[in-house]
């Protein structure tokens, strides 16, 4: 099996799908119906593929795996060159395992040009795996930028009522810190030669005042990613106008871009930038859990209230990637799986209310558990992973943050800590406040519960929250080996010291 | 057997859960009350396997969390501090099963609250029988979510969504400073796990850690921390709003988590962690004063109270604080028998208060009732036997209800700690244990004697419990009897160092509770002297002369609002933390991200390129002239920078 392009085909097959819905030409009803269809299977496929990638992974190996390379453009050291180590195996998983789930999630809600909104979201996942694989740096910047042209159609076109704003405030933002990484990323190729990043990891060391520059211009880029206080306002409204299933890939896959960026590049690359720039990040990360989860408690808009909840808990994995312990980083790199499946989880959560009143303001609801108990299960389960109860994935990941922060520094600790308070203030006002209290409202009294499809929407993400939450070990083994590589390195980066000379050249 | 005894519940909570509609209520009652019984009986065989057979043992299951030098397990871990915890926990909740049969007979959703009932029991368990920090943690936020659960049960009362938030948040904060507490723990020790830590404790006993701006003792650091969580939990004085709104949820469960088991699982906390907090003296100190200050201020409040469920929810807290400052004066062993003594006789008040709102169709106010005694007659009984042993009446040397075995061994110990904080404990125990008293027999008095205060109907309605309901009272006022005279000689007496064995740690020097038994022999008799006046004072003001408390009260009004309102603590918090905290997070919304983010960021650019455009627009005139002048502009300054540059 490993001898197959595990990575590429996983990458690019849900194209395959994207190939056929081009042909699809029939009555509008019967199109929709089989784009549903097309792309469904094709997700499942991708998700059934990635799951040989993790089969033929090795966990105890640190280093890249399941290499492909074929020169490119060898005149500037560009290659295809994809692979996966600890760090970015299980967001490809993540990415194969949400599509599915929002293409489901979206059987119903989306009625309108369903080909093409399908095709959509096969190009995103493409792109999205592409991301987590791609191992040569023009090759990233392709698949990162890449993301970012479906999910701004996605929001655009169905999309709700401010959608072009959102759209282009989404756009506007992102673009602007990527014009910065791809004048950096010119920048590391002329200076090492190469654009393969398994090379630069291995044999360039940038001067340090270089480094300081590259690493601004990647933090441009991934801080709107993350995205860390204060360039977090696009967040906000680009999950309110999202539809439901927009919602989910966006905080569970294209939020983790920026966190997986930091642990890719920033901190192996430029080693001595990181140690001297570390405060700027935890003094950012600090404010944005306070900040977002005080602002979250304000919120009268379901949605814009998980989203403004989702920048405080960016902000716990912000602290732990720059902990350079091995419990906050891998605690880091936990939540952003957890808080993948947890908040796409509570999106859908809001989708399928949404669905049925067509209105996000809390205001309006209240009561719900009399009429939709199976609903309110879920969701406070959901709501309960999303404070960190212990026993499910969201207090392995905030928990280990913590521990790594506390190591690093206690003041960061102590005020990243008062978030799991606020957090815990936000979810359970907004959770009263929409399943609790008399069921008075004469259009809410005849909502329906969860219907099977949706159930078994939620099923598969209940299953592994939980599961996470009570035997983590298997993903944390998956982390592991390569997180201790990346500090020892780092490490040595570091006590090598003033030996800053370009090495290759 | 462990394994049963801890996850019987959790089957049954689920069976019970989610099949609650295919079983129906009688199959819920069966399965978790089977459940619960029979861990019930297997944890008296492992109380009776650990403590006197001496067998204390660790189960391992299976490996939770491994990263880097951190390493949490699964287990259960059972000696005799938790074998006793497991007798408490299982036992009480036994009782309170059997008697919730009863209690919500005509509740629509009985499966679900028979499924939370086992589900607290569950998290309870791991709680108590974790060999590590983390576990407990899980256990920890378990019981608080089936806290608010509970609590909320009657979803539709907002007073109770609210009770239910609140009890959840305070315990948050509580918990915020029990994960410090863990990190700090793991920073200087490297593991979280018990005996780890216990067998390197000595050797850290002067290390120094630097947190926050200072440097300070490592332990002692850790220490409080941890205790800001058992804070939360306990109800402790700042952190304790959350418990007398608690009572929102139904009456078995106030017996069952918000008296006998979870808010004890602080005391358990710090009795556990006793090998690290006897060598961060200052800890202890702070212990026990937050214990004393809590016992004498709690009691203030309850004897002010006319709800029945509050009282006695401002007298848990107040025995709490009893329990604090024993641990502070390191008798661990004392503020554990008195954590048992007092699961049994306020299970036994709160689950007679049930039957007696069951009777009175659900009023709680005492001003209301009156009367009772003849027509609830075993109620009546359990209910004087409970505030017997609450009390803690008894003859020193001779015989006494269960509390007075345990509360005099506490003040012992706190007087015989001769330090300014053990006697400062000492003097507001005995305060407290006057006001306890007093407010026991008020609370008797006012709804069982004199004239019927309720309406007709009400009166007309009232009867006697079920027995489902009397059974695990007749059961529970046994234990509140007899439990202190059996169990003193292991817990306090001679026998105490076998019976413990390893489970909890004293330094030699700080052995209060045999400095307790040599105590000048006036201290045993105080607590029974300021009890009894009491009680007195209490039936002078209540039966003899009823127009008294009117007019004291009317004599000391600002005093009397003062402890009425409950010192003002809520008010104090919704001040200075809740609407605040709306406030700005309102503020931060409009303000921060609307005005000053959004404003410079991209709505600013996006006008100012609107504004560029419109400019360069306005440049194209059209007129000839406009360029041609232009040109010639450009034309100069070109020749003339030439000219220069040479």
């Amino acid at each position: 099996m490993s001898a197959w392009p595990l990575l590429t085909i996983t990458t690019f097959l849900p194209l395959v799908g994207v190939l056929f819905l081009l042909f699809l030409r029939s009555d509008p009803e019967t199109e929709a119906r089989n784009a549903r269809w097309i792309a469904l299977w094709t997700s499942l496929l991708t998700f059934g593929v990635s799951l040989f990638v993790l089969g033929a992974f090795d966990a105890r190996n640190p280093s890249f795996q399941l290499q492909e390379t074929v020169a490119w453009i060898p005149a500037f050291g560009i290659s295809y060159h994809m692979g996966v180590d600890g760090i970015s195996v299980l967001f490809v998983l993540l990415s194969t395992f949400l599509t599915p789930i929002c293409i489901l999630a979206s059987w119903e809600s989306v009625q309108t040009r369903v080909k093409e909104y399908m095709i959509a979201f096969l190009v995103l996942e493409t792109m999205m795996v592409g991301m987590f694989c791609a191992l040569d740096l023009v090759l990233f910047y392709i698949f990162f930028e890449g993301v970012l042209i479906p999910m701004f159609i996605i929001i655009g076109v169905w999309g709700g009522g401010r959608r072009v704003y959102a759209a282009f405030k989404f756009f506007l933002y992102t673009l602007l810190g990527s014009v910065l990484m791809l004048l950096a990323i010119l920048a590391m190729g002329y200076a090492a030669g190469t654009t393969d990043v398994a090379r630069i990891l291995a044999e360039t060391r940038f001067p340090v005042a270089m480094q300081t520059w590259l690493w601004l211009a990647f933090f441009a880029s991934f801080a709107v990613k993350v995205p860390m206080w204060p360039v977090h306002t696009w967040l906000p409204d680009a999950h309110v106008e999202a539809p439901t299933a927009g919602s989910v890939i966006l905080a569970g896959v294209l939020l983790k871009m920026g966190g997986y960026g930091f642990l890719r590049f920033s901190i192996p690359m430029f080693p001595e930038a990181t140690a001297m720039l570390t405060p700027l990040v935890y003094v950012l990360s600090v404010v944005a859990i306070i900040y977002t989860s005080l602002v979250a408690l304000a919120q009268e808009d379901m949605k814009k209230l998980i989203a403004y909840s989702s920048v405080a808990h960016m902000g716990f994995v912000t602290i732990g990637l720059f902990t350079m312990t091995q419990q906050g980083i891998e605690g880091a790199l936990f939540q952003m799986i957890s808080h993948g499946l947890v908040s796409g989880a509570l999106f859908l959560c809001v989708g399928v209310v949404y669905d049925r009143l067509h209105t996000r303001e809390i205001a309006r609801y209240g009561g719900l558990v009399s009429n939709m108990p199976r609903y309110a299960v879920i969701f406070m389960f959901m709501m309960l992973a999303s404070v960190g109860l212990p026993g499910t994935s969201g207090f392995v990941g905030e928990f280990l943050v913590l521990m790594g922060a506390f190591q690093a520094n206690t003041w960061v600790a102590l005020l990243a800590t008062v978030g799991i308070i606020l957090g815990a203030a936000y979810m359970l006002f907004l959770y009263r406040r929409i399943v609790f209290g008399k069921l008075t409202r004469a259009d809410l009294r005849d909502l329906l519960d969860l219907s099977p499809r949706e159930v078994a929407v939620f099923a598969p993400i209940v299953v592994l929250v939980l599961w996470l939450g009570v035997y983590p070990q298997p993903v944390l083994d998956i982390f592991g080996p390569t997180v201790e590589h990346l500090i020892r390195n780092y490490q040595t980066a570091l006590a090598d010291g003033a030996a800053t000379v370009v090495a290759s050249r | 057997m462990e394994i049963a005894a801890v996850f019987l519940p959790l089957a049954a909570a689920f069976i019970a859960g989610f099949f609650g509609r295919i079983i129906g209520d009688r199959g819920a009652h069966v399965v978790t009350c089977t459940a619960v019984v029979v861990a019930a009986l297997i944890s008296c065989v492992l109380f009776w396997q650990v403590a006197f057979l001496h067998q204390p043992r660790t189960i391992e299951l299976f490996t939770w969390i491994d990263s880097g030098a951190l390493e949490v397990s699964w287990a259960l871990r059972v000696d005799t501090l938790t074998a006793i915890m497991l007798v408490v926990v299982n036992g009480v909740s036994a009782m309170v099963h059997l008697y919730s049969i009863g209690y919500m007979h005509h509740d629509r959703h009985q499966p679900r609250f028979f499924a939370y009932l086992s589900l607290f029991t569950f998290f309870m368990l791991m709680l108590v029988t974790s060999d590590n920090l983390v576990q407990m943690y899980f256990g920890w936020e378990g019981v608080g979510v089936a806290s608010y659960l509970l609590i909320n049960f009657w979803y539709e009362k907002p007073s109770a969504n609210n009770a239910a938030m609140k009890a959840f948040l305070v315990n948050r904060v509580g918990d915020f400073g029990f994960a410090l507490g863990i990190f700090a723990v793991f920073l200087i020790f490297g593991s979280v796990e018990f005996d780890t830590i216990f067998a390197a404790a000595p050797a850290q006993a002067q290390t120094t850690i630097s947190f926050l701006w200072f440097e300070g003792h490592a332990l002692t650091i850790a220490c409080l921390l941890l205790f800001m969580g058992a804070m939360g939990k306990s109800a402790q004085l700042g952190l304790h709003t959350w418990l007398p709104d608690a009572m929102e949820g139904p009456t078995p469960v106030s017996a069952l988590i918000h008296a006998a088991t979870m808010v004890t699982a602080g005391v358990f906390m710090v009795a556990r962690l006793s090998p690290i907090f006897e060598y961060a003296p200052t800890a202890l100190m702070v212990v026990t004063v937050v214990g004393a200050l809590t016992a004498f201020v709690a009691a203030t409040i309850g004897f002010t109270q006319f709800d029945i469920k509050r009282v006695i929810a401002y007298s848990t807290m107040s025995q709490l604080g009893y329990m604090f400052f024993a641990l502070g004066v390191s008798a661990y062993s004392a503020a554990i028998f008195h954590l048992m003594t007092h699961a049994f006789f306020k299970a036994l008040l709160f689950l007679g208060a049930g039957s007696v709102i069951h009777a009175m169709s659900d009023e709680q106010d005492m001003r209301r009732m009156g009367g009772l005694a003849d027509k609830i007659k075993v109620t009546y009984w359990m209910m004087w036997i409970g505030s017997l042993a609450l009390a803690g009446i008894g003859i020193p040397g001779v015989i006494g209800f269960a509390g007075f075995y345990s509360k005099d061994i506490i003040l012992e110990a706190a007087y015989a700690d001769h330090t300014w904080f053990g006697m400062l404990a000492f003097w507001l125990g005995i305060v407290a244990a006057f006001l306890t008293a007093f407010y026991s027999w008020r609370l008797l008095i006012m709804t069982f004697n004199g004239a019927p205060r309720a309406d007709a109907k009400t009166v007309a309605h009232v009867h006697e419990s079920p027995w489902i309901m009397l059974g695990p009272l007749v059961v529970l006022a046994v234990g509140s009897v007899l439990a202190g005279a059996v169990f003193y000689g292991s817990f306090v007496g001679h026998h105490s160092h076998e019976f413990w064995g390893k489970a909890i740690f004293v330094l030699p020097e700080n052995d209060t509770v045999e400095a307790a038994h040599h105590v000048p022999f006036w201290v045993p008799w105080a607590p029974l002297v300021v009890a009894l006046s009491g009680i007195g004072t209490a039936y002078w003001m209540y039966q003899i002369r009823p127009e008294m408390p009117a007019r004291i009260q009317a004599q000391f009004a600002p005093l009397h609002a003062f402890f009425y309102n409950r010192w003002y603590f809520d008010q104090l918090y919704d001040a200075v933390f809740v609407r605040p905290a709306r406030w700005l997070g309102f503020e931060l919304w409009k303000k921060g991200d609307g005005a000053v983010i959004d404003a410079f960021g991209p709505d600013g650019l996006a006008a100012l390129t609107r504004e560029a455009a419109a400019r360069s627009v306005r440049l194209q005139t059209g007129y000839v002239y406009h360029y041609a002048f232009a040109m010639v502009l450009g034309v100069v300054a070109l020749i003339a920078w030439f000219w220069l540059a040479n």
